[in-house]
C-alpha cells in the first residue's frame, strides 16, 4: 500500500514538475522588455493570490517549493500611492500560511504575521487583507509562517508616486535576489543545531596554513583560543544554495533587455533567506536613488553589500550595444548568481570567478582597538587623545560589565567590548576592493525627514549569539524565553541603539515603521529604513518616531536567526493606555 | 577520589581562564574612559551622550490584535509563534566510531556513539560504547542515559546511570560529569562513576579534529580510566587503570558521512595490567582500525 502511494505522489510531482518547473510572471520571465501592464503584475484595487505547493528547479536542483499563483518569485505587485487595495489571499496548503507586506505602511491588524496581528491563514481559508497606499516605492512581501520564505514564497512590490516620480528613468526591471536549496529549511535548521558550521566549506586548514593562506599560526592560535572562527561569515552557503535573480539561476540566465543610451532603473529585492549579497555590474556604475523605498540623494557606486530584506534603486545607464553582467555574490563567497542586461535575447555575459573568500578581523569581534594593526580595514581614530590608560589592560571577549542588561548564559558567547559605530566602514568582504563601495554614511535622504525632534530616551539593544550552539537572541534571552515586548509610547521619539556581540551581520526589521538611520549630523537627511544591516562587532543608532499604535514584529531577517529566537514583539500605545 | 574531583573541577575551571585574551602588549591611543565602564564613550557620530537614558514606559498587559480577532484564536497563534522563536525540539544521533580492528591474536570491533533529543539548554542523551572480538565474545557494553544542560557558552554538565552488559557480572553505576569544547577547540569530556556496590571511576576523553582539507581530517583522541580502588572482579585495579590513544584520518563524503582509517593503542596499567595478565590476556594492544562516522 505504502508503495503504491508514493508512487502516486511521486508521479504527480512529476507531473507538477513538467507543468509549473518554468512558470515565472513575464516580469521574472528571460528576456523581458520590463515592466509593464502584462499577466504576472498584479494591480488595481482588488487582488487576488492563492498560495500553494508546487514543484521548483534551477541548475540541475529541483525540490518541492511554496508558490504563490504558481510561481516563484511570487507575482509583481504593482499600485499606485493613494489607492485602497484589498489582497485576498487564499491558503491552499496543509499547513497555517500568511503574507506580510514588507516596509508597507499598514494598520497593525493587517501587517500579517500570525500570532502578533492577526491569526494567520489556515488551510482552505482566504483572508482578505485591505488598506490604503500611503507611499511609494520598492518593497516585497512574503510569508511570516514557518519557513515558507526559504520556500519561494516571496514577491516584489512596486508603488508608482502619486505625484512625478523623482527618479527619471527610460526603463525598469524589477531583480528579486534570493537563495534556495533543494533541502527543507527545517533540516538545513536542524543540521546548524547539530553542527554549527555544517555548510561552510571554506574553513582554514593545515594544507592552506602549509600554503601561506589565510591567517599566521599565532593568529589561528590566538583565535583558537577564543574559540572563534574567522571564516564563520554564513550559516548556510553555496554549498546547499542556488542563488537566484528573479527565480533563475546562473544557467538560466535571467535577461533584461536595454536599448543603448536608455537610464534603465533596477528595482532590486534581497528577497534571501539566508543570504546577504555585494552587488555589482562589471563596467556600469550604479546610481543609488532609493533605498528600502525611499527616496535618496542619487550616489554613484561600483558596488553595495544588500542585507535580507532591504532594497535599492539604481540606474545604470548602458551605452554599448553588448551584454553586461548583473553579479550578486553571496557575502561569504561560496557562490554567485549572474544575470545579464541585454540589447537583444540570447546574448550572456561573462560569469567572473568568485572572489576570495574574506577573513573576519578583530574589528569583527567589537575590539575596535584604534592603531592596532587588524589589517586593512583599521581605521585610526585621530580624534581620540593618545595616552597608555590601556596598557596592561587585558581586553575580555566576554566581559559581562559591558552589556549589565544582558543576562548571562550558555547562549551568549561574546560581547563586543569596544563595538565601533560601523555605519560608514565599507561591508564585510568589500573592505579593500578597488572600486567604489556604497556605506550607510553616503545615504542622504532626498525629501527631508518630517520629524527631526531630538529623541527624547535611548535604548540599546544586544544581538546576542552562540554560533557554536546556533543560539541567537536580542539581549541575551530568545523570545520563547518569555522576553518581554519592547514598549514605546505613542510619537515618542527613541534613539535606538544596536550593538552586534557577533560575528555574523544582521539585518534587523521592525514592522510598520519607518526608522532614520544616525549616519550624520543632519537629522533631516538621515535615511529613512525599515531594515539596517549591522556589521558584526559593531553598532548602529537610528531614531525611531513610534508612529504606529499597535504590536508589531521586531527581528533579524536571517530566516534562521528569527526561528532561534532573535525576535521582540514592539508595542505602541498612548501614554496611559497600558492596562 | 578528592583527587578526581579536582580534576573534574579543573576542566571546568579552564575556560573561565581562557575568556581573556591579553592585549596588554598592544599600545592604544585611548580615551580617559574605560571601556568596559562605558561602551558608549567612543564612535559615537550622533551624539549619544545628549540623549538621556529615559524612562520606557511600561510594558502592556494587552495584545493589541485581541481587540480585533478571537482572543482564543489569537493566543494560540501566539503560542505557535513564540515556541518557533526559540523553542523548537532537535536531535542528533552519532556514530561516531564503528570500526574493525586488526590486531595480534583475534581482530576486533568496536562501537562509539551518542544520541540527544532536547532544546538549546536541557536535553536528553543516550551514550553506548562497547568492543568484542570477531567470532568471540563480546568484551564490554555500556549504555549511558543522561540529562544534559548547557551551563556556560562551552560547558555541560551531565548525569544518570549508565549499565554496564560486558563484562560480567553487569554493573550499574550513577554518573555525573562535565562536557564541552574547550579553548582551542579541544572536545574534552569527564565523567565520574559510582557503582551500585560503592566503587568509583573517573574517565577522561579529549579529541581534536584537525583540518587537513574542507574534508579531510585528522583526530587525534585520548581516553584514560582511573579508580579509586581495586575491583578484581571486572579487572580493574586502583589508581590508573588504562589509557587509550587514537589517531584516525577521515573523510566527510558528507558531513553526516566519513569513513576513516587509523590506529588505536591501549594500555592497562598497574594492578589493572596485573589483573589482565592473570586471565591470560595482554596489558596492551595496537590495532589498525577501519571505520565509519556516521550522524543523522
Amino acid at each position: 500500500m505504502n508503495s503504491i502511494a508514493l508512487d502516486r505522489r511521486t508521479l504527480i510531482r512529476g507531473a507538477a514538475a513538467l507543468t509549473l518547473a518554468r512558470a515565472f510572471p513575464s516580469w521574472a520571465q528571460s528576456g523581458t522588455v520590463g515592466l509593464r501592464p502584462a499577466p504576472g503584475v498584479l494591480s488595481g484595487e482588488r487582488i487576488e493570490l492563492t498560495v500553494g505547493e508546487s514543484h521548483f528547479a534551477t541548475g540541475g536542483r529541483s525540490a518541492h517549493a511554496v508558490t504563490i499563483n504558481g510561481t516563484v518569485p511570487a507575482p509583481l505587485i504593482r499600485l499606485k500611492e493613494g489607492q485602497t487595495v484589498q489582497l485576498a489571499v487564499t491558503n491552499r496548503l496543509k499547513e497555517d500560511t500568511s503574507i506580510h507586506w514588507h516596509g508597507m505602511i499598514v494598520p497593525f491588524q493587517m501587517d500579517g504575521v500570525p500570532g502578533i496581528s492577526f491569526p494567520g491563514i489556515r488551510p482552505g481559508e482566504t483572508f482578505t487583507y485591505e488598506f490604503p497606499i500611503r507611499q511609494s516605492g520598492t518593497y516585497w512581501y512574503h510569508s511570516h509562517s514557518g519557513m515558507q520564505e526559504a520556500m519561494g514564497h516571496y514577491g516584489p512590490i512596486v508603488i508608482d508616486p502619486a505625484g512625478p516620480d523623482p527618479v527619471r528613468f527610460d526603463r525598469e526591471h524589477v531583480i528579486v535576489l534570493s537563495d534556495w536549496s533543494p533541502v527543507h529549511p527545517h533540516i538545513l535548521m536542524k543540521r546548524l543545531k547539530q553542527m554549527g558550521g555544517y555548510h561552510n566549506f571554506q574553513k582554514q586548514t593545515l594544507a592552506g596554513l602549509l600554503a601561506g593562506k589565510d591567517q599566521s599560526f599565532k593568529e589561528r592560535m590566538e583565535w583558537g583560543k577564543m574559540r572563534m572562527d574567522p571564516t564563520d561569515i554564513s550559516d548556510v552557503t553555496g554549498s546547499t544554495y542556488s542563488f537566484l535573480v528573479n527565480g533563475h539561476g546562473t544557467p538560466e540566465n535571467w535577461t533584461g533587455l536595454f536599448a543603448p543610451g536608455e537610464r534603465v532603473r533596477l528595482r532590486i529585492v534581497n528577497a534571501s533567506a539566508m543570504t546577504n549579497f555585494n552587488v555589482r555590474l562589471p563596467g556600469l556604475p550604479m546610481t543609488v536613488v532609493q533605498c528600502d523605498g525611499q527616496h535618496v540623494q542619487p550616489v554613484e557606486t561600483d558596488e553595495f553589500q544588500i542585507g535580507i530584506a532591504e532594497t535599492y534603486d539604481v540606474i545604470v545607464q548602458p551605452t554599448e550595444a553588448k551584454p553586461y553582467g548583473l553579479i550578486a555574490e553571496a557575502i561569504d563567497r561560496s557562490g554567485l548568481v549572474r544575470a545579464t542586461l541585454a540589447p537583444q535575447a540570447g546574448l550572456v555575459a561573462p560569469v567572473p570567478t568568485l572572489r576570495q573568500r574574506p577573513l573576519l578581523t578583530m574589528k569583527d569581534m567589537g575590539m575596535d582597538m584604534s592603531g592596532m594593526d587588524m589589517g586593512q580595514n583599521g581605521v585610526i581614530d585621530l580624534s581620540q587623545p593618545a595616552n597608555d590608560s590601556m596598557s596592561g589592560h587585558s581586553m575580555k571577549m566576554l566581559d559581562p560589565s559591558v552589556a549589565p542588561n544582558v543576562p548571562m548564559g550558555p547562549g551568549v558567547a561574546t560581547l563586543s567590548a569596544m563595538p565601533a559605530d560601523r555605519t560608514a566602514d565599507r561591508p564585510t568582504g568589500l573592505e579593500d576592493v578597488d572600486h567604489r563601495v556604497l556605506t550607510y554614511a553616503d545615504l542622504k535622504a532626498l525629501e527631508p525627514n518630517s520629524d527631526t525632534r531630538p529623541p527624547t530616551r535611548s535604548l540599546d539593544i544586544h544581538l546576542t549569539a552562540n554560533m557554536e550552539r546556533y543560539m541567537w537572541s536580542f539581549d541575551g534571552v530568545k523570545l520563547s524565553e518569555g522576553a518581554e515586548p519592547i514598549a514605546f509610547r505613542h510619537m515618542e521619539r527613541v534613539r535606538v541603539t544596536l550593538i552586534n556581540d557577533t560575528m555574523m551581520p544582521h539585518p534587523i526589521h521592525i514592522h510598520g515603521h519607518f526608522f532614520q538611520l544616525v549616519t550624520g549630523a543632519d537629522a533631516a537627511t538621515n535615511p529613512r529604513k525599515h531594515t539596517v544591516n549591522v556589521l558584526p562587532g559593531g553598532k548602529i543608532s537610528f531614531d525611531l518616531t513610534a508612529d504606529a499604535i499597535g504590536d508589531w514584529a521586531f527581528h533579524c531577517h536571517m530566516l534562521m536567526h528569527m526561528h532561534a529566537g532573535m525576535m521582540r514583539v514592539v508595542t505602541v500605545r498612548h501614554e496611559g493606555d497600558a492596562a | 577520589m578528592r583527587r578526581m574531583l579536582g580534576l573534574v573541577l579543573l576542566a571546568v575551571a579552564l575556560p573561565a581562564q581562557a575568556q581573556t585574551m591579553d592585549h596588554s602588549a598592544h599600545e592604544m591611543p585611548q580615551s580617559e574612559t574605560s571601556p568596559a565602564a562605558d561602551p558608549h564613550a567612543r564612535h559615537d557620530m550622533g551624539g549619544d551622550e545628549t540623549i538621556p537614558k529615559g524612562t520606557p514606559p511600561p510594558v502592556p498587559t494587552d495584545h493589541a490584535a485581541d481587540a480585533l480577532y478571537d482572543p482564543a484564536v489569537m493566543a494560540r497563534a501566539r503560542a505557535a509563534m513564540v515556541k518557533e522563536s526559540g523553542g523548537m525540539i532537535f536531535s542528533q544521533l552519532m556514530i561516531d566510531r564503528l570500526e574493525y580492528r586488526v590486531q595480534d591474536g583475534r581482530d576486533g570491533y568496536h562501537w562509539e556513539g551518542e544520541g540527544w533529543i532536547g532544546g538549546d539548554i536541557n536535553r536528553l542523551a543516550i551514550k553506548s560504547e562497547g568492543e568484542g572480538a570477531v567470532g568471540g565474545a563480546l568484551e564490554s557494553a555500556e549504555v549511558q542515559a543522561l540529562y544534559s544542560r548547557a551551563i556556560d557558552p562551552w560547558w555541560n554538565i551531565v548525569g544518570g546511570v549508565r549499565q554496564d552488559f560486558r563484562p560480567q557480572p553487569e554493573r550499574t553505576y550513577a554518573t555525573i560529569g562535565i562536557e564541552g569544547l574547550a579553548p582551542y577547540w579541544f572536545e574534552v569530556e569527564g565523567q565520574i562513576f559510582l557503582s551500585h556496590k560503592g566503587d568509583a571511576h573517573l574517565r577522561l576523553e579529549g579529541s581534536y579534529d584537525q583540518r587537513i582539507t574542507q574534508r579531510l581530517i585528522l583526530q587525534p583522541a585520548v581516553e584514560v580510566n582511573l579508580a579509586a580502588q581495586d575491583v578484581p572482579e571486572i579487572g580493574i585495579g586502583s589508581g590508573l587503570s588504562d589509557i587509550e590513544l587514537g589517531l584516525r584520518l577521515r573523510y566527510e563524503i558528507a558531513r553526516e558521512f566519513a569513513p576513516y582509517v587509523g590506529v588505536n593503542w591501549e594500555r592497562k596499567l598497574g594492578d589493572t595490567a596485573r589483573f589482565a595478565r592473570e586471565e591470560g590476556e595482554g596489558a596492551s594492544a595496537t590495532s589498525l582500525v577501519v571505520g565509519v562516522r556516521f550522524w543523522f
